[in-house]
Formats: C-alpha cells, sequence, structure tokens
C-alpha cells in the first residue's frame, strides 16, 4: 500500500517530506539542479557556504581524483552574504519553496553571528547549517571545530543572533567527535550534522608534487561512508539532538544504513558532482528499499542499529 | 546538460597517445563547437572532460590523449562500449563575432574542437585559416581534415620536424579578422600578447562536476569570478585577466 508519509522525518522542528539533503557546496543555490529536475521533491538542501565578506577561494588545481572519492580544496567560495541575500536567494527561491538549510562559514565568532544576523530575517531559511569544519581555509587544515571551547564560543554567539534551528557542522579531524558535538550542544545548538570531508591530500607522480596547489583538501565520496557512518553513531549517543548524517552517501541502502546508525536525515555530497541526479534517484528508490528491508515508515529505524 | 548514453562506434589511434573515437548516441544539446561532454569511467569517481571534435546528427567525435589511467581505459574500449555521459557542457565558441576571415590556433589537444569550429564558420560564409602547433611530427593529427574542408592550415612544431620550427605563433599569417585559440596556457598566453584583433580562448582545468556546482575550476576574470566548466570554456579576450 502507499503510504505517502512514509519518508517523512522530524528536523529540528520542521518536517521534510523525506530525509534527503543535497550537502552544502555541491549543490549551489539550488537553481542550477533545477534545470535538470524539480528541487522541490527534496527533503530540502544546505546552500553554498556563506560568509561575511566574498571569498574568491583557493587556487587551482582546487581537485584531485581518489579510489572511490575525490579531493576538494575549493575554500569557501561565495560572493558574501549581502551578494547572496541581493541575488542567490532571490533566484534560489523561484525554483525552490520549502524551507532551506544557510550553510554559515567563518573566522571568528564575531563573523559568524554577523552572517547569521543577517540572514536571519529570510523567510526561506529553515535552518542554520553553522560550518565549523572547513579543512580548507586555515593552514594546515586546522579547523575551529577541533576544539571544544572554540566550538561553544561560535554556536553561543550565533544562538544569541536566532532562534532559527542551530545545526552545527562537524569535523571527523578531531581526537573525540563525540566530545565537540557536546561542546556544541551545550552552548545551544540544536542539531548535529557530520561529517565534513576528512584531511587528505595526492601528489602527481609525473611532477612530484601534491596535485592540489593547496596541498591538502577535503577527501569525501563513498571510501569514506564507513568513517561517516561511524562517527553519525557515536555523536547520535553522545548527544540529545537529532543528527544530519553524510559522507559517502550515495545510495538509498546507504540512507537506511546512515539511519541506522542515528541520523535523523541524510546529507549527500559528492554524488552530486559525479551525477546530477544522484538525489532523485536515491528519493525515487527509497520506497523499493524499504520494502527490500522490511521497514515501514523511516522515522522508525532512526538510531535503531 | 543532458545525461545521456553514448555507444562507442570507433576509437582509433591517430598520432602519438592520442585517439580518435566516434560515439553514437543523440547530440542535439551540443549546441556550439568548443563544448565539451563528461565521460563516466567505470572505476574512476570523477568523469573525464573532453572536448567535441564534431557533432551532427547522432554521431560525436572526441580527440583525447592518454595521459593517465582514465584515459588508457578509454583506449583500450571496444565498439559498441556504452558509455555514461554528460553532453552539451560549457558555452563553446561564438562564431557571430569573427569577420570574413578568422584565424584557429590549435596547441597539442587544443586542436580537438578546431573542426567542428572551421565547420560552423565556412557554413556561415566565412574565409577560414588555421595554425596548429605539436612538439614533434609524432603529435600532428587533424591537419588534413581540416585541408578537406578548404581551410589554409599551417603546421609548426617545436623541434621542426614538421612545419615550421616554432610555436603556433611563429606560423600566424598577417591577415585575420579575430582569433580562435585553444591550447596550453602558455600558448594561448603568448597568442593573446601577440593577436591586433579580439579573440576566444579555450580553457582546460581540473574539473570537479564539470556543470558548475562545485566550483573545483573558478578563475577571475575581468567580469568576476568564472566557472572554466559553466561560464567558459571559452573566454574572450577583453575578460581574460592576464
Amino acid at each position: 500500500m502507499v503510504n505517502p508519509g512514509r519518508l517523512t522525518v522530524d528536523l529540528c522542528g520542521i518536517e521534510l517530506d523525506n530525509p534527503i539533503i543535497p550537502a552544502s557546496g555541491t549543490f549551489g543555490f539550488g537553481y542550477e539542479f533545477a534545470e535538470y529536475y524539480d528541487i522541490n521533491i527534496l527533503g530540502t538542501f544546505s546552500f553554498k557556504g556563506t560568509t561575511k565578506e566574498p571569498r574568491f577561494g583557493n587556487p587551482l588545481p582546487r581537485i584531485a581524483e581518489c579510489t572511490a572519492g575525490m579531493i576538494n580544496s575549493v575554500g569557501l567560495q561565495n560572493p558574501g552574504v549581502h551578494e547572496v541575500i541581493a541575488h542567490e536567494l532571490p533566484r534560489m527561491k523561484e525554483v525552490f519553496h520549502k524551507p532551506v538549510m544557510a550553510n554559515v562559514g567563518g573566522f571568528s565568532p564575531e563573523e559568524y553571528a554577523y552572517t547569521v544576523s543577517a540572514l536571519d530575517g529570510e523567510d526561506s531559511i529553515g535552518w542554520f547549517e553553522i560550518n565549523i569544519s572547513c579543512p580548507n581555509v586555515h593552514a594546515g587544515g586546522a579547523v575551529t571545530g577541533s576544539d571544544c571551547r572554540a566550538t561553544g564560543e561560535v554556536v553561543g554567539a550565533v544562538r544569541a543572533v536566532t532562534k532559527k534551528p542551530v545545526i552545527v557542522k562537524l569535523s571527523p579531524n578531531v581526537t573525540d567527535i563525540a566530545e565537540i558535538a557536546r561542546a556544541a550542544e551545550a552552548a545551544g545548538a540544536d542539531g548535529i550534522s557530520l561529517i565534513n570531508t576528512l584531511l587528505g591530500m595526492r601528489i602527481d607522480l609525473r611532477r612530484k608534487k601534491p596535485v592540489i596547489a593547496n596541498v591538502m583538501g577535503g577527501f569525501s565520496g563513498p571510501a569514506v561512508f564507513p568513517v561517516a557512518l561511524r562517527c553519525v553513531y557515536q555523536v547520535s549517543r553522545a548527544v540529545g539532538l537529532p543528527v544530519v548524517g553524510m559522507g559517502g552517501v550515495s545510495s538509498a541502502e546507504d540512507v537506511i544504513e546512515m539511519m541506522l546508525a542515528g541520523a535523523t536525515a541524510v546529507g549527500v555530497g559528492a554524488a552530486n558532482l559525479r551525477d546530477p541526479y544522484a538525489c532523485r534517484d536515491i528519493i525515487e528508490a527509497l520506497p523499493a528499499a524499504l520494502d527490500k528491508y522490511g521497514i515501514n515508515e523511516i522515522k522508525d529505524i532512526i538510531g535503531g542499529a | 546538460m543532458v545525461k545521456t548514453v553514448y555507444t562507442v562506434a570507433g576509437n582509433e589511434k591517430i598520432a602519438r597517445d592520442v585517439y580518435r573515437m566516434e560515439l553514437c548516441g543523440d547530440t542535439s544539446m551540443i549546441t556550439a563547437p568548443g563544448q565539451f561532454i563528461n565521460i563516466a569511467l567505470e572505476g574512476k569517481y570523477l568523469r573525464r572532460p573532453i572536448s567535441v571534435h564534431d557533432a551532427s546528427g547522432d554521431a560525436l567525435t572526441i580527440i583525447y590523449k592518454v595521459v593517465g589511467g582514465g584515459t588508457e581505459d578509454m583506449s583500450r574500449m571496444a565498439k559498441g562500449t556504452r558509455l555514461d555521459v554528460l553532453s552539451g557542457l560549457g558555452n563553446g565558441f561564438d562564431t557571430s563575432v569573427s569577420g570574413d576571415t578568422p584565424l584557429l590556433l590549435g596547441g597539442g589537444l587544443g586542436a580537438a574542437p578546431m573542426y567542428m569550429l572551421a565547420k560552423k564558420l565556412i557554413a556561415e560564409g566565412k574565409r577560414v585559416s588555421a595554425v596548429f602547433g605539436f612538439a614533434s611530427a609524432d603529435d600532428v593529427f587533424g591537419t588534413d581534415e581540416l585541408r578537406s574542408l578548404g581551410v589554409d592550415t599551417a603546421v609548426a612544431t617545436v623541434d621542426g620536424t614538421a612545419g615550421v620550427r616554432g610555436f603556433v605563433t611563429d606560423g600566424m599569417p598577417e591577415e585575420y579578422t579575430y582569433a580562435y585559440s585553444c591550447g596550453p596556457e602558455p600558448m594561448m598566453k603568448a597568442v593573446y600578447k601577440k593577436i591586433k584583433t579580439g579573440g576566444q580562448f579555450s580553457f582546460e582545468a581540473r574539473m570537479g562536476c564539470g556543470f558548475g556546482a562545485c566550483l573545483g575550476c573558478s578563475c577571475k576574470t575581468v567580469t568576476g569570478c568564472k566557472r572554466i566548466c559553466r561560464d567558459g570554456p571559452v573566454l574572450t579576450k577583453e575578460e581574460i585577466l592576464w
């Protein structure tokens, strides 16, 4: 029997038609993918990481291929929050009519708070996703989110300027990810998303030099799925908050696995770059996958493993 | 952009490490010379972006060089192999601004998209000339094909084993109304400095997606940030920051 509600999940008080969320940095502001399919079939999507000031990002090459994955070193390229409000969000709203997730980056608690404040009046924004885990903007891949105190300061600063749900995006490049998640929860986060990319590198054998101009970059794709799944399992048991699980998700089966590990919703990143129809195909495949594994409603399996 | 399936209809070596692959499938989304397709290969996570050499009806030709594992796999593909392809990517060359006697400048693999460009310019009634530059005689391809269209085609090789000794800039005619260029950046930069006319330059970059989503191939231009894959690969002389 067709049950249209069997894919719905509740993410911080907002219902998603399904748990699928294209991850920030792989989906722009949505309008380009809207040329390929109706993006309103998505649960939501997390838009391109936005900072206070415009950023060109890192020098080229920014991309390297790996076995079952890729490295990117884009470096938070974005036109800055005011340009995003003036030009990107109006274009996005023409094609996407659900609450969107606003991904925000920054270099100090004040900067994060500034950008969130500037975006807070946008009705189209349902959640903030606070990126404290980009490996591409500090020397050597250091991230704010590798330190509990710094995590607490950023989350606290953002919490003070918005009533919308604040989801904190964590890095796997830490000793104890559960500890960082608890620091975010203590500072007032409403949810946790993870994982951001793993710090990685490749060397070009012809030139005998790193492929990526910035030497290191963020590793993503199916190869990182087991690491992501482990992190989601650990974090969802360490905090009392909903978790958006991501990292290498490429199929409906991966989505089910992620949710069994503890994810309430599931981000899809690199898969969108290899195949612009990846999220559509996953959503279409989910009902049959649920049937195959004897699952009635997808929300019933969250954290069931 | 359209995601489609192309079937390999031919695959032969035409110069040192350089292959021509004939593909069969819907080419309706190829609307300008200089566009590219992005091919998914088994066991490789990223697609391989390859410029279109020619396209019409349900036939499409690409010319590629074996530079790594992915293109090596391609060189071994048999007739009938089915490929998952994103087709019709990039802006391509704008022929409307060429004037009556445009000049085509191709360096190495950059010669590949010039064939379809020449065909379009000739169909528009223009008199086309070309200079192709290669490292050595063993690398030369595409010149006879271009001459068969009636294009006055000169060759330059770095070691002098074919045509003029030197670079494409050493084989350029005096008179032309516009320059179209594709090749390694140092070559295009030399062309950019030499031409007195307007011109268009087709760039190459390591790409994540090939359709504008990942910002892996962004470059700064006079008119702001551009993505080589989506806003390019062709940029005009006026917008390039050199």
